[in-house]
């Protein structure tokens, strides 16, 4: 009992001071892309041809990037000879809608607060079922960690619980393989209404990479109304805490 | 060649001419294969290859004590003879062929779809089930055992946790367990198809996928092969840079295990500890890379990051911080006689069913098997310094735990001497084309142990066909066998102490 005492005196208060303090994110973090179509020369398209995924697109209103294709690799942002296109370590990148997610000149504007009934009921205590439907494990992982007492996701009073029963909504992870299909809306028939449904990930946003793979489904769009797009190859946790409180209008 | 030219032998990394490794008749192939095993020697791939004459079978034998790997290959029709009765080591191997090609390995005892995907040659099915429908996932004939108070416990897939899913029943007396079976398949997205026909520009971020946990571990094989088959080397720096990132890479997940051993026997200190300290390990591949799994960074013919002299210190100074927090954590969980009687004796696993199932990794070498290919087929930064491994006799989760412990010690001071002494070169260095009809085997020691990529190219220099065995795919089995006997409230202790990967599974 000393012996536990001791060292967690010796392990110390590690719990981060989120959302008072910003997280400092490594300098090397991809995160939020940032635009400047300005300086694009007419006709190129380095850029484009570098994302295997379809994640950046120019057209009439110039180039643009689709944070639910993109797994933040930066390839395209290596391609450009212009520095038209950047990361930044901005982490805040969740989005309400599947449009929110394309990144402009204009840059983007973080999620949206859930409407003011949904906000009542979950606001305070938000109970969720977390489903791998083809996750490779890495979202998964930087889900749990939310748990553990750097980002202390009790005290926000939400909690991944074991059964669908008991929650108000799902997080999926993955592409939706075809053999977890059934399963995960199975697990969606199972949580009462009203529920809510959240995209973590590439692979659940749009297939990552395996996007139009014959072994799965894209993501989990055409399959259920998904209130908040968690964008990352995996997301990092603090996108995904930063997107969880916006939806419920803590921040 | 060797044996009576049965069978090429190549190093780790390295490849040869297709046309170099002679094509057996089956009997010669058998024989050829038994007697490898039976010297001691065992499967570290097997696979099928639609060729252009039929279908070819390819098995790669791992010599561990010679530090080489024998390739054998023959040819079959529609149905072969199975070797499983004879080699069990090949039941996993020996079904995904069937599931793949829709043949029959005539004899197997055990033999039940392992993914659950339609065959790869339209209209032939080892099951006989429809072709034009996807299979169900879980549906085969269960193992049940009958009685009066027999009961049958069914788990998954979605489990109680955030983790992947799959599928186990359990036949029970009472709280003991009779007997386990593993049915996976719920995350197979065909990485191995879509490689095929690659390299793609989305071929290193499938790989990356394949067990995103095992990043590094993957893209480390998956660039020895195509190095391998583009006849290049990476500089030592990049080698160094590689082994700094695959040794977080085991940190990372060892402290993170040792944290959840700790949350399932309710020792609470340890397991939130330790879930932080994991993170510390993941932030420090993020300082090298900007991804906590080391998504980036590892490429053919090097590596996308470098580590200046500033880097390096920092990652020197957070490697220390986080030595001495992880031994704290790590002592208190061991030195507590509670925890200990939880985990000494529970889910054994004898040294004699390990090497039967061909186990390897943490699990093999918690049951005193020496296998280890940094020690056996040692490439890049490991050729010349890597020289013992880390073994356990007791099989047990307790064995299993402290291999874990004693790797951690070890892998922090292989980063330690890493980061010691960067040398110059090349970060990254061209990749040229694929040599052309040519074949290459590929091992790394990931975390959870060994991984085998087998990269073959047609005419082209295009990839014909390219295989993934993750340490997962032989371990399964012996996750299986450690429930025998065992209390089912046992099953998620058990479980955690081979914390085995879903979708490196079913890739």
């Amino acid at each position: 009992m000393l012996k536990i005492v001791r060292e967690r005196w010796r392990q110390g208060h590690r719990t981060g001071k989120f959302p008072r303090e910003a997280p400092v994110l490594p300098e090397r973090f991809r995160g939020l892309p940032r635009i400047e179509a300005s300086r694009c020369p007419e006709g190129c398209r380095e850029c484009l041809a570098a994302c295997p995924y379809g994640a950046v697109t120019a057209g009439e209103e110039g180039l643009a990037l689709d944070m639910g294709r993109c797994l933040f690799c930066a390839e395209c942002a290596a391609a450009c000879p212009h520095g038209a296109l950047a990361f930044s370590t901005d982490y805040r990148l969740a989005s309400r809608t599947r449009e929110g997610l394309r990144v402009d000149t204009g840059g983007y504007s973080p999620a949206a607060a859930l409407e003011a009934r949904m906000k009542k009921l979950f606001g305070r205590s938000l109970k969720l079922r977390q489903v791998s439907a083809g996750g490779c494990n890495a979202c998964e992982a930087d889900v749990n960690v939310l748990s553990t007492l750097v980002f202390d996701l009790g005290r926000f009073g939400v909690q991944f619980v074991a059964s669908p029963r008991h929650a108000d909504g799902l997080l999926v992870t993955g592409p939706v393989t075809k053999n977890m299909k059934s399963a995960l809306l199975a697990t969606y028939a199972a949580v009462p209404e009203p529920k809510l449904v959240i995209a973590s990930g590439a692979c659940a946003l749009g297939g990552g990479p395996f996007r139009d793979a014959s072994e799965q489904h894209n993501g989990i769009g055409d399959l259920l109304p998904v209130d908040l797009y968690i964008p990352g190859c995996p997301p990092h946790p603090y996108t995904t805490l930063d997107g969880l409180l916006r939806l419920l209008g803590r921040l | 060649m060797s044996k009576g030219n049965l069978s090429t032998a190549v190093k780790n990394g390295a490849g040869c001419l297709l046309a170099e490794v002679p094509l057996l008749g089956y009997g010669e192939y058998a024989e050829g294969l038994l007697a490898e095993v039976s010297a001691g020697n065992r499967v570290a791939a097997c696979f099928g290859h639609a060729g252009e004459e039929g279908l070819e079978i390819f098995a790669v034998v791992a010599r561990d004590w010679q530090g080489d790997l024998a390739l054998l290959r023959t040819r079959i029709g529609e149905r072969f003879a199975s070797l499983t009765p004879r080699c069990p080591q090949l039941q996993v191997f020996e079904r995904e062929i069937a599931e793949q090609f829709g043949v029959v390995p005539e004899g197997h005892p055990w033999f039940k779809p392992v993914r659950f995907h339609q065959s790869w040659r339209e209209g032939k099915d080892a099951w006989g089930r429809k072709s034009n429908r996807h299979p169900v996932p879980g549906k085969m004939d269960f193992y049940r055992v009958e009685g009066e108070e027999v009961h049958e416990v069914a788990v998954g897939p979605v489990h109680a946790g955030v983790i992947e899913p799959g599928h186990f029943r359990f036949q029970c007396h009472g709280e003991r367990v009779m007997h386990l079976e593993v049915s996976l398949g719920y995350q197979h997205r065909g990485v191995e198809r879509l490689l095929a026909a690659g390299p793609h520009a989305t071929t290193s971020h499938q790989v990356e996928t394949a067990a995103g946990d095992t990043t590094i571990g993957h893209m480390i094989a998956y660039c020895q092969a195509v190095e391998a088959l583009a006849g290049v080397a990476p500089s030592p720096r990049a080698d160094r840079i590689r082994s700094i990132a695959l040794e977080l890479e085991r940190l990372a997940n060892h402290v993170g295990d040792l944290g959840a051993l700790a949350g399932d026997v309710g020792f609470l200190p340890t397991a939130s500890f330790c879930g932080r300290l994991r993170g510390d390990f993941l932030n420090m591949s993020a300082a090298l890379c900007g991804s906590r799994f080391g998504r980036g960074l590892v490429r053919p013919g090097g590596c996308g990051f470098d580590l200046d002299p500033a880097l390096a210190g920092d990652l020197r100074g957070r490697l220390e911080t986080a030595a001495r927090e992880v031994r704290g954590a790590v002592n208190l969980f061991f030195d507590s006689p509670s925890v200990l009687s939880r985990l000494e004796g529970t889910g054994k696993v004898t040294a004699e069913v390990a090497e039967e199932l061909g186990l390897v990794g943490v699990a093999a070498k918690a049951s005193a098997l020496v296998r280890d290919s940094r020690l056996h087929h040692p490439q890049g930064a490991y050729r010349d310094s890597f020289d013992s491994v880390i073994i356990e006799d007791g099989g047990d989760v307790f064995a299993r735990a402290h291999v874990r412990r004693r790797e951690i010690t070890a892998s922090l001071d292989i980063v330690r001497e890493l980061l010691s002494r960067l040398p110059g070169g090349e970060l990254r260095v061209p990749v040229g084309p694929l040599r052309p009809s040519a074949l290459a085997v590929s091992l790394a020691e990931g975390w959870r142990g060994e991984i085998v990529h087998v990269a073959m190219t047609d005419e082209t220099g295009r990839f014909s066909r390219y295989k993934i065995v993750d340490p997962s795919f032989h371990n399964w089995s012996g996750l299986a066998m450690a429930l025998r006997n065992e209390q089912i409230s046992d099953f998620p202790l058990c479980n955690k102490s081979f914390n085995l990967s879903y979708c490196g599974f079913d890739l």
